[in-house]
């Protein structure tokens, strides 16, 4: 039913039992690339402790580390591709919202475009078909 | 018929993938890390701050890296399974404290026992991130050459300890 | 003992159902009028029993009887009544409850507005509204059960989860529920069609009104889902892909077909196994959403706790009635004639073919929401897959549907001229794609190329609609007589589709040109921001029944003159010690402001966001006229009386065959 009961409820409870309030000083930038370089990153990592809110939504403390260090990152000019990959390298494939292409997620890219053919192609048949038997 | 059938293969198909999900924890994060060196750091230890420990004093050895932190009330439910392990086996368990209260910290090992050879005091959780922890408490078992062959998220309990950790750390043991 | 007796109704609730769905689908067969006649009483007992043992229910969480462990763990006495009354479904028991009692209303409704029908099929109907609601109490009395009791009775109990204390999660589960849930009639039609030995197409003409309501209650619960979020969770999201999201999202993308699907079969005989499937699926998706939420298979923001036999349990009724529907489904369709002829250019191709788009769409969302499970079932490994993925793929889908949708409203039945249609459709595309850049490059100066092909796909299905109004009274004389001619559900199809555009547009233009800002804040700073000057005005102490709370209060100027004034609060609800932001948000026709309070930075400075959201009232906005336009084709005279229905009937048939 309902929707998002965010998870810094959820996180079971042995894990990060610990209510904190992150520190919610803003950033500055300064260049405006840079800034929405930061916020894109954001909305492309998931956070490990509320694993259904990205980066930029997420409340917990280990999100605030992590955007800490993109933080870093983006300031001293590091490229998205540097600094998604500091990610995977630590917490695996799982942190990226936007699944790379590789062989296991190849189905997952092309797949909706290969049913969208395949369904097409079987509807344009069978109208035809129809059209056919009289 | 054949191509009315397809929608109940689907299904089932679904289906069976479901029962297979039944089973994973959704929450579980295999980590990218296993069969890797264990990232290096240099920290202050938690007992004397002018006093570095490295990730080198653990090699050698087979040894355990358990991260903790005073207010994190899973690693209380863990603690005494720790302290029982190094009554009564002959392993080399060292702490990384995890973006803790130095007071804390010790008041904590004070009062519910020391089982760390050390602690190394990772105050903003620097080398944390650089060990992908993500739920407190995390264990992590490193070879003799400094490689992490396992880690194991959240308390472990006495039965994993027995029958996953210490079977692990006899096996890599014998290895040269 | 009052807990009791609610569990006691379920469990004679439980009986009903049993005898609801074994007797009329017994006498169904073996023409038994006794049988069937048992079909109504017996559903109205059921749904006597499942109201009593939800007022129970309701009743114990009013007087706070926390020796029932589900009231203990989702209530507190500082609750108001109100949170107290919604907090019934607040979590998973109760919400089974209220998905019981949903399908109840649904079956009774079935036995008072179906006086028309043959009573064999009525007994079909009612019986497999019974098979499902037996499934569910079953479900419910042996894993969920709501009454359950806890020794020792706390003094107090943990409290809602204060996400939930909100008019939004008051209204909106009810609402969803009504039309996931709706869903099962159009199933249960189909079923009741396909155990008929002689199947025409006179059941979609029954099913049509009910599958239009449900989907309309599913339109407005997502709206309304959508609406929560984006004022309750403090970042202004709208939509996020979460699974949950999803659950409800794809029952509604085949309900869309199966509205579309049952139009034509109702009106040309055509299509009638593929929108038996249709009415199969939509319901099995809402099954489906119901094993996503409740059996943790899947992490979702949701926190329905996660009880592994839940989850068998689930899946056990899904194989059965999705299952064994469809095994039906691959033995009967073979079997069903085909109806009417159309040529390939026709209204029909396009119906067809948006209908198969919709399949698709939702396969897509379903291939995102499960992919993570297939892979780690074959143990390739741990991956996500969250908004950014499906933001790529679910675009590029729809944007055929869009194109088919403008071209299906303009053409004919049967078939169409090219060339006549070609020289319809010129002035319609130069119109849409002139209008369509000229406003882009008019009022938007980034995202040209992706806000130009959201204003021209909003363009060009209601200039096509508009357009189909126009050919409709192209020849008549009197324009005024001919528009009260033409049928509510005509007008109902050109509301929905306006509403559709106006949700594009809303769409579009939040996702694209919405800006917000992150700054530190003290009493008396102002910030200009997006062409408005934002003026901490006051920071006030607030204490309510069960929170406490920090209020900001914002003055909002522009050009020094008062717009608005925005007050936002950070809460912390005591019992759980848990954080909220409360919106202060400036509702607008064109543009809403949006300030959200963040965390004390020092003494006296916090951290406060604020967002300018153009156009995002559309989205809720189109939702709500394609929910009008629903309501519109409901109301038409065409499912009126049962003589009429009768008449038409034939007429129907004889100008099928």
């Amino acid at each position: 039913m309902n929707k998002r009961f965010m998870s810094i409820l959820i996180p079971i409870l042995f894990f990060y039992a610990q209510n904190c309030f992150t520190n919610d000083e803003p950033v500055k930038f300064k260049n405006i690339l840079q800034e929405e370089q930061y916020y894109n990153l954001l909305e492309e990592v998931r956070c490990l402790v509320c694993q259904n809110q990205s980066l930029a939504d997420s409340n917990a403390p280990l999100a605030q580390d992590l955007r800490n260090e993109i933080y870093e990152m983006v300031n001293s000019k590091k490229n998205n591709n540097e600094i998604l990959d500091f990610l995977v390298k630590r917490y695996g494939d799982f942190v990226l919202y936007r699944p790379p292409l590789k062989k296991n997620t190849w189905l997952l890219w092309f797949g909706p475009f290969l049913i969208l053919i395949i369904a097409i192609s079987i509807g344009i048949i069978v109208i035809k078909k129809q059209i056919g038997d009289k | 018929m054949i191509r009315y059938l397809l929608p109940l293969t689907i299904f089932l198909g679904i289906t069976v993938l479901f029962i297979y999900g039944l089973q994973n924890d959704p929450r579980y994060i295999p980590s990218p890390l296993i069969n890797q060196s264990a990232p290096e750091f240099n920290l202050p230890t938690l007992h004397e701050p002018e006093l570095n420990i490295k990730m080198d004093t653990l090699k050698g050895k087979v040894s355990l890296l358990n991260v903790w932190a005073s207010w994190c009330a899973a690693c209380r439910i863990e603690h005494p399974i720790l302290n029982n392990a190094v009554r009564n086996y002959d392993i080399k368990l060292y702490g990384l404290n995890y973006k803790d209260s130095r007071s804390e910290a010790l008041i904590w090992l004070k009062d519910l026992g020391n089982p760390y050879i050390e602690s190394a005091y990772d105050k903003d959780g620097v080398v944390g991130i650089d060990y992908g922890v993500y739920g407190v408490p995390e264990t992590f078992i490193i070879d003799k050459q400094g490689i992490i062959r396992y880690k194991h998220i959240g308390p472990i309990n006495n039965e994993q300890f027995d029958n996953i950790i210490m079977p692990m750390i006899r096996n890599l043991e014998e290895e040269k | 003992m009052i807990p009791e007796l609610g569990h006691f109704t379920l469990i004679l609730a439980l009986a009903m159902a049993f005898i609801q769905s074994s007797f009329p689908l017994v006498g169904a067969t073996i023409a038994n009028q006794t049988f069937m006649a048992l079909a109504r009483p017996v559903a109205r007992l059921q749904f006597f029993f499942v109201v009593i043992s939800f007022f129970i229910l309701v009743y114990s969480f009013l007087i706070n009887d926390f020796s029932i462990s589900y009231i203990a763990n989702n209530s507190n006495t500082l609750l108001p009544w109100y949170y107290r009354f919604s907090a019934v479904w607040g979590a998973h028991e109760g919400s089974l409850l209220l998905w019981v009692l949903i399908l109840n209303i649904w079956t009774i409704a079935v036995t008072y507005f179906s006086r028309g029908l043959p009573e064999y099929f009525v007994a079909r109907v009612i019986g497999v509204m019974g098979l499902i609601s037996a499934g569910f109490l079953l479900f419910m009395l042996f894993t969920s059960n709501p009454f359950e009791r806890i020794f020792p009775i706390p003094l107090d109990g943990a409290d809602l989860n204060p996400l939930l204390q909100d008019i939004g999660l008051i209204i909106h589960p009810p609402i969803l529920y009504m039309g996931y849930v709706g869903f099962s009639v159009a199933f249960s039609f189909a079923i009741a069609a396909l155990l008929d030995s002689n199947l025409d197409t006179t059941w979609a003409r029954w099913s049509r009104p009910w599958t239009l309501l449900a989907w309309i209650f599913l339109t407005l619960g997502i709206a309304l889902g959508s609406w929560w979020a984006y004022y309750e969770l403090g970042w202004g999201g709208w939509w996020f892909w979460d699974p949950v999201e999803n659950a409800s999202f794809m029952p509604w993308l085949i309900g869309t077909a199966l509205i579309h699907s049952l139009a034509a079969t109702d009106k040309r005989g055509i299509f009638k196994n593929w929108t038996l499937l249709l009415s199969i699926c939509a319901f099995a998706l809402s099954l489906l959403g119901t094993f996503l939420v409740r059996s943790g298979v899947i992490t979702s923001v949701h926190a329905f706790a996660t009880d592994p036999t839940r989850g068998i349990f689930i899946l056990l009724l899904l194989g059965v009635f999705v299952g064994g529907s469809l095994v039906l489904y691959a033995f009967r369709a073979p079997t069903i004639k085909a109806g009417g002829k159309f040529k390939l250019l026709s209204r029909e191709t396009f119906l067809l073919l948006n209908s198969i788009l919709f399949l698709v769409a939702m396969l897509t969302v379903l291939l995102g929401t499960i992919y993570p499970l297939i892979i780690e079932a074959l143990n390739l490994g741990k991956i996500s897959v969250g908004a950014p993925y499906f933001n790529a793929v679910f675009v590029p889908i729809m944007s055929p549907l869009v194109v088919f949708l403008g071209l299906g409203v303009i053409t004919k039945w049967k078939q169409d001229n090219l060339f006549q249609l070609l020289i319809k459709l010129r002035y319609l595309l130069i119109s849409t794609l002139f209008i369509g850049i000229t406003i882009v490059l008019v009022f938007f100066e980034n995202h040209q190329l992706k806000t130009s092909m959201g204003i021209i796909a909003a363009l060009w299905i209601s200039l096509t609609t508009f357009y189909s109004f126009y050919l409709r009274l192209q020849n008549k004389k009197n324009k005024l007589a001919a528009m009260l001619i033409i049928p509510r559900s005509y007008y109902g199809m050109l509301l929905a589709h306006l509403g559709f555009s106006v949700c594009i547009v809303g769409i579009t233009i939040t996702s694209n040109h919405s800006v917000d800002i992150h700054e530190r804040m003290k009493i008396g700073d102002t910030i200009e921001f997006s062409n408005y000057q934002f003026n901490l005005r006051d920071l006030k102490e607030i204490s309510g029944p069960n929170y406490k709370a920090t209020e900001a209060i914002v003055d909002v100027k522009k050009n020094e003159t008062l717009i608005t004034t925005l007050r936002s609060q950070k809460r912390i609800y005591t019992v759980r010690d848990m954080p909220m932001t409360e919106a202060g948000i400036d509702a607008g026709f064109t543009r809403d402001i949006y300030m959200s309070l963040g965390e004390p930075l020092d003494t006296e400075s916090w951290s406060v966001r604020l967002y300018h959201k153009p156009f995002v009232r559309w989205i809720w906005l189109g939702s709500i006229l394609m929910a009008i336009g629903g309501l519109l084709a409901i109301l038409d005279k065409r499912y009126r009386t049962a003589k009429q229905r009768k008449k038409s009937i034939i007429v129907n048939n004889e100008v099928v065959s």
